[in-house]
């Protein structure tokens, strides 16, 4: 698998599978890495060291901010692959690696190739896009 | 140094974007300046050691707290003084002091039609794209400062003719009574539906009276952006770029024509309330203003009042911006005569400033109903401005029965 990079980095991790969008305002709490937002299917799950897989980044601008509190307190993902580009997100990465040296490589893919993977799955981010399994 | 950083934030937007270059820009509009925890004070501070100044003029969205009425912060003092900072850091980058969510109600803030500029805050941006004819993409924490220091966005998104053509044309259906089309109570109602609808596309709204207010404007879009993506919507017959239906289609064929009926309406206004809205029930607060009320609506809040008080167990909580509020001296002297408090500079969604009570907030904003309930756990009421002044005087839950033409 293959795709766009947006925040380059290498990551590896299990993947979180999102059904929904998230917006990280209101819906990840930064110092705990849990998905808030009480709509979300995914409510509960943590995000912290996992690829965080979803179909679209949602909703508030101030998602770039959460991102970099979440990598300054630790509790980031380890990377995030996209069904479509989201510059909101990719700001976000570029601030926490200037601000912390955090790498949260952002990449966006196919979204029939996004679809294939499985919630739970091993997978590795290179730095030039590639997605292979972790 | 801190310069660099903002152009290389700038280049990885338009990397994203898709943009093969970058435009100069006139002016920007900031929402960094709304603490989200350490990493907002610790790039605020990274910008000032590196020595960077925005290069034009830019305007401030709403902080963490009230600065002229510090008094009303009713959370953890640590919490607020690190909110205070970082807009003070903001202004230190040479950003007006506005602290306000409606930069458009200032006068010498507002961009023309055609005019190139970078605007954060979701209302404010489809305000800017809509009822200005300003340009500009949705832009967020970060980005909006590092446009504001190099003077320049990437040339993609609605910076572009092409994208702000209409692609939907959503038509008020000819159930919907002529007076609810008069009636300001109509607009965040219909708002919240034109979001829901449109999602992230440009919608032309049909059927509308010409020539709108901006407060119904400003209505419209702050909903749609809260239900939906919107960035930019067309009013036939009131915004600059849809003086018809085929001006604001650049002549094209829609994507689909969607009728919006009385009851999709009543579903959604039903919807923004989270308690039991029966007349006669008791509310403990009653909150007007979002996004920040303009000097027009300061005095309809002000005759609404009639010379009444607010009723002693209700707090009537008016947000507005500290600009706007310089210029209605006398409505605000009115309303604070009633009883009411007035707020500058945030929201009371945003924090601990409404009064604590296990009793419904009322409130005539539907981007305030859309998220209070998550922000700050207040159980709403929603209803037209008249209603919320109205039970602010009674304690308790008061219905127009005609506004909305209900069984």
């Amino acid at each position: 698998m293959n795709g766009h990079v947006l925040a380059p980095g290498t990551a590896a991790g299990e993947a979180l599978v999102l059904d929904e969008p998230l917006s990280l305002w209101g819906g990840l709490d930064p110092n705990s890495g849990e998905i808030i937002d009480a709509h979300h299917p995914q409510h509960g799950a943590v995000v912290t060291g996992r690829v965080l897989v979803m179909p679209a980044a949602r909703g508030s601008s101030s998602s770039s901010s959460v991102l970099a509190e979440a990598a300054r307190v630790g509790t980031a993902p380890s990377a995030i692959l996209l069904g479509e580009p989201d510059h909101i997100l990719a700001v976000g990465a570029a601030v926490a690696e200037d601000l912390y040296g955090a790498r949260i490589p952002i990449v966006v893919v196919d979204p029939r190739q996004l679809a294939s993977i499985r919630a739970g799955q091993r997978l590795r981010i290179e730095g030039d896009g590639r997605i292979g399994p972790g | 140094m801190g310069a660099a950083l903002a152009m290389r934030l700038v280049v990885r937007v338009a990397q994203a974007l898709d943009a093969e270059r970058l435009i100069p820009i006139t002016r920007a509009h900031v929402d960094s300046c709304l603490y989200h925890g350490q990493a907002s004070l610790d790039f605020a501070q990274r910008l000032l050691d590196g020595g960077a100044r925005v290069s034009v003029p830019t305007t401030l969205n709403v902080g963490s707290l009230d600065l002229l009425h510090p008094e009303l912060w009713r959370g953890d003092p640590e919490h607020a003084e690190r909110g205070r900072r970082l807009m003070e850091a903001y202004r230190a980058l040479g950003c007006h002091a506005t602290y306000t969510c409606a930069p458009y109600q200032l006068s010498d803030a507002r961009p023309g039609l055609g005019e190139q500029v970078a605007w954060a805050e979701s209302n404010a941006i489809v305000f800017a794209n809509s009822v200005l004819g300003a340009r500009t993409e949705r832009y967020g924490d970060f980005t909006d400062i590092a446009c504001a220091i190099t003077g320049r966005a990437p040339n993609a998104g609605l910076h572009r003719t092409d994208a702000r053509r209409a692609v939907l044309v959503l038509r008020l259906a000819a159930d919907v009574p002529e007076a609810l089309r008069d009636a300001d109570a109509l607009y965040p109602v219909l708002g919240i539906v034109v979001g829901r609808r449109a999602g992230s596309r440009v919608a032309a709204l049909d059927g509308l009276p010409p020539g709108l207010s901006e407060d119904r404007l400003k209505a419209i879009g702050a909903a749609a952006a809260s239900s939906g993506a919107v960035a930019m919507f067309h009013a036939v017959g009131s915004t600059p770029e849809a003086p018809t239906l085929e001006a604001a289609l650049h002549g094209g064929q829609p994507e689909a024509v969607v009728e919006i009926t009385i009851d999709e309406l009543r579903a959604a206004r039903d919807a923004l309330s989270t308690a039991d809205a029966v007349p006669g029930a008791p509310i403990g607060a009653v909150s007007l203003g979002t996004p920040h009320a303009s000097v027009a609506e300061l005095h309809h809040i002000v005759a609404e009042l009639a010379g009444r008080r607010v009723h002693p167990d209700v707090e009537l909580l008016v947000a507005t911006s500290r600009g706007v509020l310089a210029a209605a001296e006398e409505a605000a002297r009115r309303l604070q005569d009633a009883g009411a408090e007035l707020l500058v500079d945030t929201c009371s969604y945003l924090g601990p400033i409404l009064r604590p009570t296990p009793l419904p907030v009322m409130t005539d904003s539907a981007k305030w109903a859309y998220y209070a309930p998550g922000n700050i756990g207040a159980r709403v009421v929603f209803a037209s401005r008249r209603e919320c002044v109205e039970s602010a005087v009674r304690g308790r839950v008061w219905r127009d029965p005609a506004l909305w033409g209900d069984a």
